[in-house]
C-alpha cells in the first residue's frame, strides 16, 4: 500500500496529475493503438450508461409524462404539469420543508459541528480514549442502514432509553417519535453519519503543521481563537467537501426513516425520498414520483457540481 | 541582565513558560478525555441496547442489565427462513456485484492510470460527479425500466444495478490506488512484449493488493448495508436480503420479539463490522480512509 487515503473526501488520496509527470511523452501513436488502449474502460462505461445514464436520462423523460403503475395503455406527454401539480401539493411543500429542516438539522449543524469537535477533542486525548472514541463512533457508521433503524427507534420509543434517562434526571419524558419524528430522525442522522465528518476532519487536522498550533499557543492565543483564525482557515477545503458530502448523503436517506417512522405520524416524517416512493408506489403516480425524483437529483447534481469545482485541482 | 531583558522576546526558552504550557496541556487532555467519554457514552447507547439485549431472555427497548443470559434469541432467529436464506440472497446479491465492480474498475483504472489521454481529465471529473449523485433519487425511474425490460424481481437485474452504482467511487479509488504503482516495474515487462493486459494482471494488480482489497471490502459493505435497492428491484420474499427481510419480518410480527430482533441484529451486522476492521488495519488505524468512503 503505497498511497493510502490521508485527507478529506475522495481527494484524500493526492491525485495530481496522475502519472504524468514521471514519463516522457511517447510518440504520436496511430489512432487505432490508442483505442485499443482505452478498450478496458469499455465494460466499466457500458454498465455506467445502461444502468446510471439510463435510468436518468428514463427519469427526466418519465418526469414530463403521467405513467402510472397499473392499469394504463398508453401514458402521455404532460410537459410541466406534474411540476406544476408539485407546486400546488401542500404535502409536496411539507416534504420540501421537512427535507430542509432534516438536512440543516442533521448534516449542516449536527454530523458537521459535532465532527469537528470530536475531531480536534481526539487531537487533544490521550491515546486509550481517542481508539475507544474512534471505534465507537465508526461502529455506529458501519451498521447496516436498517439496523441503525432499529436501534434508534428502540432507543426514541415511548419505552425507550432515551426516556428512561430523562425520568432518571426528573426530567419531562416523551414519545419522541410521535411528537417530534424530524427531530428524532435528525438525530439518528448524526448519530449514523457524524464517523464520516470526524474521519474528515481528523485527517485535516493532522495536516496542520505543529509549529502553527504552537506558536499561537505560545503567543497566548485561547483555544477558541486558534480555532477560529488558524485551525478553520486551514481546513476550509475539508469544511467545503465534508459539507457536500454530508449533504448529499443526508438529501437521500431511505432507510433510516422509513423503519423508524415511516414518514409518519401522519407526514411529519416525510422527507422528498420518502414521498417521493408514497406518490409513486402507494398512489401509483410514477409520473408524479418521478417529478419529484427529478427535482432532488437536480438539487443533488447542483450540489455534486460544486462539490467536483472545489475538487478540480485534483484531477 | 542584559540577557534576562531579551528573554521575553524569545519565550520558548524560559523553562517556566514551558512548565506552565505542559501544565495546561495536561489540564486540556483530561477536559478533551472527558469530553469525549461523554459524546463516546451517547453514541455507545443504543449499541449497548442491541448487544445486552440480544442476550436477554426478557429484552425490552430499554438499557437494562439482563434478567439472565440465554442464547434462546439466537435459536430462535438461526433458522433457515429468518437468518440463512436473507443472508445467502444478500452474500450472493453483494458478492456478485463487489465481483462485477472490481473486475470493472480494475480494467477501466489502468488506462485512466496509465496512458496519458485527453479524455482522461473529463472522464475522471465525470466520474467524480457520479460518485456523490443520490442515488436514492433515480430508484423510482429504475423501477419502471426494469419493469420494461423484464429485470424486476431477479438477481442479474439487481447485481447489475448495484454494480452500476458502486463503479463510479471504485473506479476513482482504484485510480488513485493505481497511480501509486511505480510505471517503472512495467516498463522492462512491456520491453519483453507483455501486453497492456498481462501487465495488469501480473505486475500492476498483485502489487496494489492491499488498496484492491480496500475497494473490495468498502463495495461489500456499502452493499450488504444498503435498504433501498432490493427494496426497490426485488419483489418475491425467497430472494430478499437481509436488509430488507428483517425489516418485513419484524414489521410483521410486531415489533414484540425485541430480544430476537437484537439478536438478528448483531448476527447481520458482524460480518460488515469485521470486514471494516480488517481494512481498517490494513491502512494502519482506520482513520486514513476517512475521506474515501461514502461513495
Amino acid at each position: 500500500m503505497t498511497t493510502a487515503p490521508q485527507q478529506a473526501g475522495p481527494d484524500l488520496t493526492k491525485v495530481g496529475p496522475g502519472p504524468a509527470p514521471h514519463h516522457p511523452v511517447p510518440p504520436r501513436r496511430p489512432r487505432t493503438r490508442s483505442l485499443t488502449r482505452l478498450l478496458p474502460l469499455s465494460p466499466a462505461v457500458i454498465l455506467l450508461l445502461l444502468f446510471l445514464a439510463g435510468p436518468i436520462g428514463y427519469c427526466a423523460y418519465i418526469a414530463f409524462t403521467d405513467l402510472q403503475l397499473t392499469g394504463q395503455a398508453h401514458s402521455s406527454f404532460v410537459g410541466f404539469a406534474n411540476f406544476r401539480a408539485a407546486f400546488k401539493d401542500e404535502e409536496f411543500l411539507n416534504a420540501v420543508w421537512l427535507t430542509l429542516v432534516f438536512t440543516v438539522l442533521s448534516s449542516l449543524i449536527g454530523q458537521n459541528t459535532l465532527g469537528l469537535a470530536l475531531a480536534s477533542l481526539m487531537q487533544r486525548a490521550s491515546k486509550p480514549v481517542r481508539t475507544l472514541v474512534g471505534g465507537i463512533v465508526i461502529t455506529a457508521w458501519v451498521l447496516p442502514e436498517v439496523v441503525a433503524g432499529f436501534l434508534l427507534y428502540a432507543f426514541f420509543r415511548r419505552e425507550g432509553t432515551l426516556n428512561a434517562i430523562l425520568d432518571w434526571l426528573h426530567l419531562p419524558s416523551q414519545n419522541w417519535l410521535f411528537t417530534l419524528p424530524i427531530l428524532a430522525v435528525s438525530f439518528a442522522n448524526v448519530w449514523r453519519g457524524t464517523a464520516f465528518s470526524m474521519l474528515v476532519y481528523t485527517a485535516a487536522l493532522n495536516e496542520i503543521p505543529k509549529e502553527i498550533t504552537e506558536a499561537a499557543e505560545v503567543d497566548g492565543a485561547g483555544g477558541w481563537r486558534r480555532m477560529w483564525h488558524i485551525t478553520l482557515p486551514m481546513i476550509r477545503r475539508s469544511i467545503g467537501t465534508n459539507l457536500m458530502l454530508n449533504t448529499l448523503q443526508t438529501l437521500s436517506v431511505f432507510g433510516l426513516i422509513w423503519v423508524m417512522t415511516r414518514g409518519g405520524p401522519g407526514d411529519k416524517s416525510q422527507t422528498l425520498p420518502l414521498f417521493m416512493y408514497e406518490q409513486a408506489f402507494q398512489n401509483s403516480m410514477i409520473g408524479y414520483g418521478t417529478a419529484v425524483a427529478l427535482l432532488l437529483l437536480v438539487v443533488g447534481a447542483l450540489f455534486s457540481l460544486v462539490y467536483v469545482r472545489l475538487l478540480r485541482t485534483e484531477v | 541582565m542584559a540577557l534576562s531583558r531579551t528573554l521575553p522576546r524569545t519565550p520558548r526558552l524560559t523553562p517556566r513558560l514551558t512548565s506552565r504550557l505542559a501544565d495546561r496541556r495536561t489540564t486540556r487532555r483530561l477536559a478533551a478525555d472527558v469530553g469525549l467519554l461523554v459524546a463516546a457514552a451517547a453514541f455507545a447507547l443504543p449499541l449497548i441496547w442491541v448487544v445486552l439485549s440480544s442476550v436477554d431472555p426478557h429484552a425490552n427497548l430499554r438499557v437494562k442489565t439482563p434478567d439472565g443470559f440465554t442464547f434462546g434469541n439466537f435459536d430462535a432467529i438461526l433458522t433457515p427462513e429468518i437468518t440463512f436464506t436473507p443472508l445467502l440472497n444478500s452474500l450472493i446479491l453483494c458478492g456478485g456485484a463487489t465481483l462485477l465492480t472490481v473486475v470493472c474498475a480494475a480494467l477501466a483504472a489502468y488506462p485512466l492510470s496509465r496512458f496519458k489521454s485527453r479524455l482522461n481529465r473529463p472522464f475522471l471529473l465525470t466520474i467524480l460527479f457520479t460518485t456523490s449523485l443520490p442515488i436514492t433519487a433515480i430508484m423510482v425511474p429504475v423501477y419502471a425500466l426494469f419493469v420494461q425490460v423484464n429485470l424486476i424481481d431477479t438477481m442479474q437485474g439487481t447485481i447489475l444495478f448495484f454494480a452500476a452504482s458502486q463503479l463510479p467511487f471504485a473506479i476513482w479509488l482504484m485510480k488513485n490506488f493505481m497511480d501509486g504503482v511505480p510505471k517503472e516495474l512495467e516498463e522492462a515487462a512491456w520491453t519483453d512484449g507483455a501486453s497492456a493486459f498481462q501487465s495488469l494482471i501480473r505486475i500492476v494488480l498483485p502489487l496494489m493488493g492491499p488498496g484492491v482489497a480496500v475497494v473490495t471490502i468498502f463495495s461489500f459493505v456499502m452493499m450488504w448495508g444498503n435498504f433501498f435497492v432490493p427494496f426497490m428491484l426485488l419483489l418475491t420474499p425467497d430472494q430478499m436480503p437481509a436488509s430488507v427481510s428483517i425489516n418485513e419480518f419484524f414489521g410483521n410480527r410486531g415489533m414484540v420479539a425485541y430480544g430476537q430482533l437484537a439478536a438478528f441484529s448483531v448476527v447481520y451486522s458482524t460480518p460488515v463490522i469485521l470486514l471494516y476492521v480488517l481494512i481498517a488495519r490494513r491502512l494502519g488505524g482506520g482513520f486514513a480512509l476517512g475521506g474515501a468512503v461514502k461513495g
